[in-house]
């Protein structure tokens, strides 16, 4: 178990190296760039909208329903609503969901190309495949994932600012004084920052457990499903780091 | 013309080549035949540079494959055209962009070039009305062609075919067998074809090398492979009864003469 994990190690050590090479054809880089952050990037902005909305609508609702000592200020419920969106919901959470979008498609793309000799074929053109193929995916979406987490954090205020409108639980008054309450810039900074680390994770963990791929189309599902459960853990335990780094 | 020599190789502690030493001449569709589990697919491989030899060398006219540096490796394989056994098309591209492909990362052709002589290629393999079409959407037959198209889109020295036949019917296994023959011939390519499709052995074998159990157990061609001794070559030439009866006949023929 620990020579093996230890050798997947070194193996991903030697992979992400031939990946992080300067590209053969730069104009195809950058084409092949666009195309990855429109696929992983953009196609996942309603996801992140959908998500980011209920769950900004949810939070609201139960810091509302247990906020309710006097003690306590009502506008609490949006300052707390904030808080956990800043800090853990629109970068750990939301890169825990993308992990299983992004991860799982990168993953079984790859795998496919692996088991079907697209990357023998690129191999044997002379071309690096594991550069050709993975840094425009590595790059586009490390790239574009601070615009997810940003929407999300605004898409998660909007979600409860919809119950403080549409309910009779908290005034909106209350709730755009809470959400405006105590404001620490540095904690959006601490969630960009979190969330280009887990980018880089999903991305080159679901690339690497594609590229060796063996087999056919029921490993090509099981290399997949080993992407997202890798980088789900490798994921959370970034977060226990970055937080002690970025946030003591 | 590409030379094996002494070729072995280990798999986990395991000999499945052992010292294979053949000549392929340039100009001729030169054939790698034997049964499924012989080792020819591993030998192939080996002469592409997908796999490292344990032992031997392989040289491309006199320049020896593992004394290259990288860069004469990145070259050499410019020189180099696969056509896989499964096609390896490139899912997203269209039939003219799996052409253009090649020509886009390697050659300094402007954008009107490449179109052109990816139109030449896609029109000499006979798919000129499939252009636009994703690999998804063509026969099995079409995607060997493209992959041949794409594969001669560099004008290769070395063309490489990993069982061209499998999959197809009889009728476009000849068609592509008689279309690889024929731009062997018209390029001067050194073409050498991993096969186990006797039609193929008998209709284009200019060269052949038989490989049986990591040992290369004959050489020979298309007019003497029905008079060799070897026992194992003929157990799998005439595996079927239809061949069969071929050699009695020939042999007739051969005793009438």
């Amino acid at each position: 178990m620990v020579v093996s994990s230890i050798a997947s190690f070194g193996r991903y050590c030697v992979f992400i190296s031939q990946v992080f090479k300067s590209p053969d054809k730069w104009k195809e880089f950058f084409k092949r760039l666009v195309f990855e952050i429109s696929k992983l990037g953009v196609d996942s902005i309603p996801l992140v909208i959908i998500i980011s909305l209920f769950i900004g609508a949810v939070i609201t609702i139960q810091m509302t329903i247990n906020i309710v000592s006097p003690l306590i200020p009502s506008y609490s419920t949006g300052l707390a609503t904030r808080e956990i969106l800043l800090l853990e919901f629109s970068s750990t959470m939301m890169s825990l969901i993308l992990a299983g979008k992004v991860g799982s498609n990168i993953a079984s793309e790859i795998g496919t190309m692996r088991v079907t000799e697209q990357i023998d074929a690129l191999d044997i053109m002379g071309i690096n495949s594991a550069n050709f193929v993975v840094l425009p995916k590595i790059i586009g979406f490390v790239l574009f994932v601070p615009v997810l987490c940003i929407l999300s954090m605004f898409m998660g205020l909007v979600g409860g600012w919809f119950i403080a409108e549409f309910t009779t639980m908290i005034s909106v008054e209350d709730y755009v004084y809470g959400i405006q309450s105590f404001f620490n810039e540095w904690y959006v900074w601490y969630g960009i920052i979190k969330t280009l680390v887990f980018a880089y994770i999903i991305t080159s963990v679901a690339a690497y457990y594609g590229y060796y791929v063996k087999g056919g189309a029921l490993e090509v599902g099981q290399a997949s499903t080993k992407a997202v459960v890798s980088s789900s853990i490798l994921i959370l335990l970034a977060d226990v780091i970055l937080t002690k780094l970025l946030l003591q | 013309m590409i030379e094996a020599k002494n070729i072995s190789k280990w798999f986990d502690g395991q000999r499945v080549l052992y010292d294979i030493s053949a000549t392929f001449e340039t100009g001729k569709t030169n054939l790698i035949i034997g049964q499924s589990g012989s080792g020819k697919t591993v030998f192939m491989k080996c002469l592409i540079g997908l796999l490292t030899p344990e032992e031997g060398s392989i040289l491309y006219d006199g320049r020896k494959f593992r004394s290259l540096n990288a860069q004469e490796k990145r070259d050499l394989r410019t020189e180099i055209g696969m056509l896989f056994q499964g096609s390896a098309l490139f899912d997203n591209e269209t039939v003219l962009g799996n052409v253009m492909f090649p020509l886009k990362m390697f050659s300094k052709m402007s954008h009107e070039e490449q179109l052109e002589r990816a139109h030449f290629c896609i029109k000499r393999v006979g798919l000129s009305a499939a252009d636009d079409k994703f690999p998804s959407e063509i026969s099995g037959g079409m995607q060997k062609r493209v992959a041949i198209a794409r594969a001669i889109a560099l004008n290769p020295k070395y063309l490489f075919c990993d069982e061209p036949n499998s999959g197809l019917d009889p009728r476009t296994s000849i068609m592509i067998d008689e279309l690889l023959s024929d731009i062997t011939h018209e390029y001067g390519m050194t073409t050498i074809i991993n096969t186990h499709d006797m039609n193929s052995v008998l209709g284009i074998g200019e060269k052949i090398v038989f490989i049986n159990k990591g040992h290369c157990d004959w050489t020979g061609t298309d007019k003497t492979i029905f008079r060799s001794k070897s026992q194992s070559l003929n157990e799998f030439v005439f595996a079927s009864k239809l061949f069969q009866e071929v050699k009695k006949f020939l042999e007739r023929e051969y005793e009438s003469d």
